[in-house]
């Protein structure tokens, strides 16, 4: 008698090297699917288990999740962009426009990458301000939303680097004003004007340094803070905290869980 | 065996092996620091020089405002003599441009307005375009020090050739 699909997967998890790779095994049971998500290094991030509730559209309106996808979109299509992209004064504008009209699929990555990064701050925002009328940041998650904060800074940082690449007119204006603001803060404001510029204008040393910080340290940080932003999820109670509702709404779900208790 | 309490102020082998490395950590630490901080400030630049040669001075008719984009300097023949403006906005560094128009230097990122002598007449900018040292050299040709602020309208801001 022939095997179904299910059958052969299921003999596949039963292989020692699955096994060796996926220690929880196979099986359906609470336990197994418990084990599945603790004992794997991305999904023990998340809470091991969740209410389906919780999983619907309308609890969150995915956008937490949407906006983790930009970020994945926008690594995916950054790292080719890198290979035919040269960050100095004299390719950085031809090498766009390379990017644009020659290399295959080039107007298409860097579409890509454009778009998810304006759908990513516009995402950014909306999961905030969800998050903040639904009054998820309340006790005991007022830390994840200060990460939250650091992940909005971690958003526009990478947005603003990422303007000055292409090296065009809008780009050169965009950073000289930019870097401007900056030197507008007290005291250090024109140390750290210099010390982001590399110099005293907008100029080549600006443009690598906006490069590195745009193609290395920001995304890093970002995804560092992505994980302990999922983790505290998962250790401040899931995606929805009773304690996190307003008293009076508390104090109502008590009543109404009250008489069920007497009846038993 | 040995009387080995120690009284609060007394610090024993342990503590202080453990002060001497934290403390050795935090100094090492602390040049790190100092040595990233040096690091990322670039002790060569690669700029243009901030003194500009403007060209021979019959180059600007009388009453004429000139722009020169890749400096980012006017050099303006007034009836007082040439002196030279930054043509950086006050605001955030912009370049203004010179509207014969309208008879003011404008910007165009958020509005500012300039006279010619470089006052404010609107902002947002704070603060009116600095005047920049002018002299002639032996070739007889205007250079600029973009540099060097001088005062406005001051005498010896203005060249007369």
């Amino acid at each position: 008698m022939a095997k179904t699909v299910d059958q052969y997967l299921d003999d596949l998890r039963g292989t020692r090297v699955w096994r060796s790779i996926f220690r929880s095994g196979t099986g359906s049971s609470t336990l197994k699917r418990a084990l599945a998500i603790q004992q794997n290094v991305f999904l023990h991030l998340f809470s091991t288990k969740v209410r389906t509730r919780m999983l619907s559209f309308s609890a969150t309106w995915y956008l937490g999740t949407l906006t983790l996808g930009t970020f994945l979109i926008l690594v995916a299509t950054g790292i080719p962009l890198m290979f035919y992209y040269h960050p100095s004064v004299p390719q950085a504008y031809a090498d766009t426009k390379d990017l644009q009209f020659v290399v295959s699929s080039g107007l298409f990555l860097r579409n890509l990458h454009r778009w998810s990064a304006h759908a990513m701050v516009f995402l950014v925002f909306a999961h905030m301000f969800k998050v903040f009328y639904r009054g998820a940041y309340r006790t005991p998650r007022e830390f994840n939303w200060v990460i939250g904060v650091i992940l909005l800074l971690m958003t526009l940082l990478l947005s603003y680097t990422g303007y000055l690449l292409p090296w065009d007119q809008l780009a050169y204006w965009a950073i000289t004003v930019g870097s401007n603001i900056a030197s507008a803060v007290p005291v250090m404001g024109e140390k750290i004007h210099f010390l982001l510029l590399g110099g005293n204008a907008v100029n080549a040393n600006a443009l690598l340094r906006f490069y590195v910080l745009h193609c290395m340290i920001l995304p890093l940080a970002a995804m560092f803070f992505v994980a302990i932003h999922f983790w505290r999820i998962r250790k401040d109670g899931g995606l929805y905290s009773h304690d996190s509702e307003p008293a009076a709404l508390r104090a109502n779900v008590a009543t109404d869980a009250a008489p069920a208790k007497e009846a038993q | 065996m040995a009387d080995e309490t120690i009284k609060n102020d007394e610090v024993n082998r342990r503590q202080f092996f453990m002060k001497l490395g934290l403390g050795s950590l935090s100094i090492a630490a602390a040049g790190t620091a100092a040595f990233s901080y040096q690091y990322l400030e670039p002790n060569v630049l690669f700029e243009p020089s901030p003194v500009v040669n403007a060209g021979k001075p019959d180059r600007y008719p009388l009453d004429s405002v000139t722009l020169d984009v890749n400096s980012g300097i006017y050099i303006v023949h007034s009836q007082e003599g040439y002196f030279s403006l930054s043509a950086v906005c006050t605001h955030l560094g912009c370049l203004t441009a010179w509207k014969p128009e309208l008879n003011m230097i404008a910007c165009p990122c958020h509005g500012s307005k300039f006279e010619q002598s470089g006052k404010k007449i609107e902002g947002p900018a704070p603060k009116p375009l600095p005047w920049k040292r002018i002299w002639l050299n032996d070739d007889g040709d205007l250079l600029v020090d973009r540099s060097t602020d001088v005062q406005a309208q001051a005498r010896d801001s203005f060249v007369r050739v």
